[in-house]
């Protein structure tokens, strides 16, 4: 995926908004900045323990807008409906739409519906936009990534991925996953609102908290360690990743997210964090070190020991024994 | 998560460090047989807490490795044939045959589904009577009774849409073919704790007598690792050979006995040619007559492929453990998990994956 943006997609599209390489584009109209992104959901099953593919794409887009420290104001909805599909189902997500949007106190102001031939679609598949403001002097952006800064995780690692697996594959635990799908604009502007100096935000959701970091410091040209010991991850996913053999720091997440701040402000972006439902398990999980040529991401093991962290290539497969 | 956090205590690790190099006066060879043990070592840096105290090398015992590229590629022409549901294990698919793998051959439109268990093929089999449902079953005795399950089960519901590709391996045949290699160096081992768990480890006697070698049953824990390390630096510095069993809390000395009785009743034993190994006498489970009406490579008529395995992939040395993956100069520039040359690199258990994942790669 990522090779496909990088070698056929931006080069193409190339421009400096484009290729700031973040969650959203951000601009400047009249004085005002302003936050821009879309983001499509195709999700299998459309409705999972903790959400529905309607929260989903409300949520998501909500967080990439949140992600560049922007407060979302409107969001588009673009449906594709597979012809057949039960109304009750459409009915459902759009309704969830409805009420994820008004919880977080934007409206769905503009959008589309397109019908397409039975098996040509996937019961149905959604596209959101929205655009959002961003107040002064807040600027979230992977190049203000520096050496000493504290790395913030809000929340436990894994639940959505592991929750849609269990679900789509129909594999019965013990005890029910639900996806952590939440909007965090609430949370993040608490943070804003409290002063912290974010460097930059990423929220965790495809390949997990390790593709986000790799990109980042990539991106960032730093190297990046963080500490195993510190990364929250729920009982029951931590025994579903255990059997089926995956490794929560690649597994998706769509309520989690990590803050680049300065060291000194750790502490006070832990306590705004805790104060916030969404922000409860908040850990400082690892600190940006120095700068490196390609930018590399290290995880300290329980035992003491450094690897290096790699994006592992297309999906995790579960293993044979 | 009982049974797991304790095991991986570095407290705990700390001291099996410190006991293994006091105790071992020289860097004794050990190998891990089992390609989960491999990746566990790599990932926790058991290699790196030790510094050398012994080496560590690593073993053939990934499924996805060793099974043949002649049964990679009746898998993809089974799975090419219209109509067929073609069921595999997750990382299976994306292991190299001679022209292609199995997940290109979904991205182009197979029905290839990953299954979890052979009985969950079964079971599509029953919903789809209008296809024709294949599972390839591969791995050692760990997965073959469940493979072996499905075999007995098809027949005794006379299922006629089900066939199984099977490629089944056994891990005792794999120790003797590398003890008896002249290029051997391996001066204990630690035993596949779950193969054992299955099969018991009255197989290992008679190669520890024979071979004069330590054999300890080993889990796949940090901790399981460093006391299975432990056990055998003791038994080679005291000059013993024998098997020992570091897994207790899974593995009994008879096994599973049903399972057991199941393997007997579906299987034969045969020989079977390991990528990278080559043949191996009476190393393979294969359906006996009995089950033979459910053999995939019977009814698709598979049996006569030509292979064409890449000629500068070092895999076969990496499995018998005479080099290190980062030995092989393909290793991260032509050959990387994107794009492998090899089984090895492929796999969630195979060194040259688990060097990529876990080790700064020297090249990229």
């Amino acid at each position: 995926m990522q090779q496909l943006l990088d070698n056929l997609i931006q080069p193409v599209f190339s421009n400096p908004l484009l290729n700031q390489k973040h969650d959203s584009a951000v601009f400047d109209i009249n004085g005002v900045r302003l936050a821009f992104t879309t983001d499509s959901y195709v999700v299998k099953p459309l409705f999972f323990p903790g959400g529905d593919i309607g929260k989903l794409a409300v949520c998501g887009t909500l967080n990439d807008l949140a992600m560049s420290g922007a407060k979302p104001l409107y969001l588009t909805c673009a449906l594709i409906i597979e012809e057949g599909f039960p109304m009750a189902d459409l009915q459902r997500i759009v309704q969830s739409m409805q009420r994820t949007a008004e919880e977080a106190g934007v409206l769905i102001v503009t959008g589309d519906t397109k019908v397409v031939d039975k098996g040509k679609g996937d019961g149905v598949f959604i596209n959101t936009a929205g655009i959002g403001l961003i107040g002064p002097g807040i600027e979230s952006n992977p190049r203000r990534i520096k050496a000493g800064d504290s790395i913030i995780l809000n929340s436990d690692l894994g639940r959505h991925g592991i929750a849609v697996m269990l679900e789509r594959e129909g594999l019965n635990f013990a005890h029910e996953i639900e996806s952590d799908c939440a909007d965090l604009s609430g949370l993040v502007g608490d943070l804003l609102a409290a002063g912290i100096e974010i460097h930059c935000m990423r929220d965790l959701t495809r390949g997990g908290l390790a593709a986000a970091l790799i990109e980042l410091a990539a991106t960032a040209r730093q190297h990046i360690e963080i500490r195993e010991a510190m990364l929250p991850v729920n009982s029951n996913v931590k025994s579903a990743c255990e059997i089926l053999g995956f490794d929560p720091v690649y597994i998706a997440n769509e309520g989690a997210f990590i803050a680049f701040v300065p060291e000194e402000q750790t502490e006070q972006t832990l306590s705004v964090l805790r104060r916030h439902p969404l922000g409860r398990q908040a850990s400082r999980i690892g600190q940006v070190k120095a700068a490196h040529p390609r930018g590399t991401v290290t995880l300290e093991n329980v035992m003491g020991v450094s690897r290096v962290l790699d994006l592992f290539s297309g999906e995790q497969l579960p293993r044979i024994c | 998560m009982k049974y797991l956090q304790e095991y991986r205590d570095p407290a705990t690790a700390k001291k099996l460090v410190a006991a293994i190099k006091t105790a071992a006066t020289r860097p004794w060879k050990i190998m891990e047989v089992c390609g989960g043990q491999t990746h566990s070592a790599l990932k926790y840096g058991i290699d790196q807490l030790l510094d050398g105290a012994i080496e560590l090398i690593h073993g053939p015992g990934c499924p996805v490795c060793v099974t043949p590229i002649e049964y990679i590629d009746k898998a993809l022409a089974i799975a090419q044939v219209p109509g067929v549901i073609f069921c595999s294990f997750g990382d299976m698919l994306r292991v190299p045959g001679s022209a292609s793998d199995l997940l290109g051959l979904k991205a182009q439109g197979a029905d290839i589904r990953i299954v979890y268990s052979p009985l969950d093929a079964l079971t599509l089999a029953q919903q789809n009577p209008d296809r024709q449902v294949v599972f390839f079953g591969v791995g050692f005795e760990t997965t073959a009774p469940a493979t072996a399950l499905a075999a007995y089960q098809a027949r005794q519901l006379n299922l006629n849409n089900f066939t199984l590709l099977v490629c089944h391996v056994r891990v005792p045949p794999v120790i003797e073919a590398l003890l008896n290699s002249s290029n051997n160096k391996v001066q204990g081992f630690l035993g596949a704790g779950h193969v054992c768990s299955i099969m018991g480890y009255h197989e290992y006697l008679p190669l520890s007598l024979r071979y004069r070698i330590p054999i300890v049953i080993t889990g796949f824990e940090p901790v399981d690792l460093l006391q299975g390390l432990y056990m055998t630096v003791k038994q080679l510095e005291e000059g013993r050979c024998e098997v020992e069993n570091e897994y207790s809390r899974v593995v009994k000395a008879q096994g599973n006995l049903p399972a057991q009785a199941l393997l007997l009743k579906v299987f034969d034993t045969v020989d079977r040619s390991w990528r990278g190994l080559g043949p191996i006498s009476g190393s393979g489970l294969a359906l006996n007559a009995d089950h033979d009406g459910w053999n995939a490579e019977r009814r698709f008529k598979v049996a006569n492929i030509t292979t064409q395995e890449s000629a500068l992939c070092r895999s076969g040395d990496v499995l018998q453990g005479l080099i290190k993956p980062t030995q092989c100069p393909e290793f991260g520039v032509r050959c990387t998990p994107e794009k492998p040359m090899g089984a090895t690199m492929v796999s969630s258990e195979g060194a040259c994956a688990a060097y990529f994942h876990y080790r700064i790669h020297p090249h990229v």
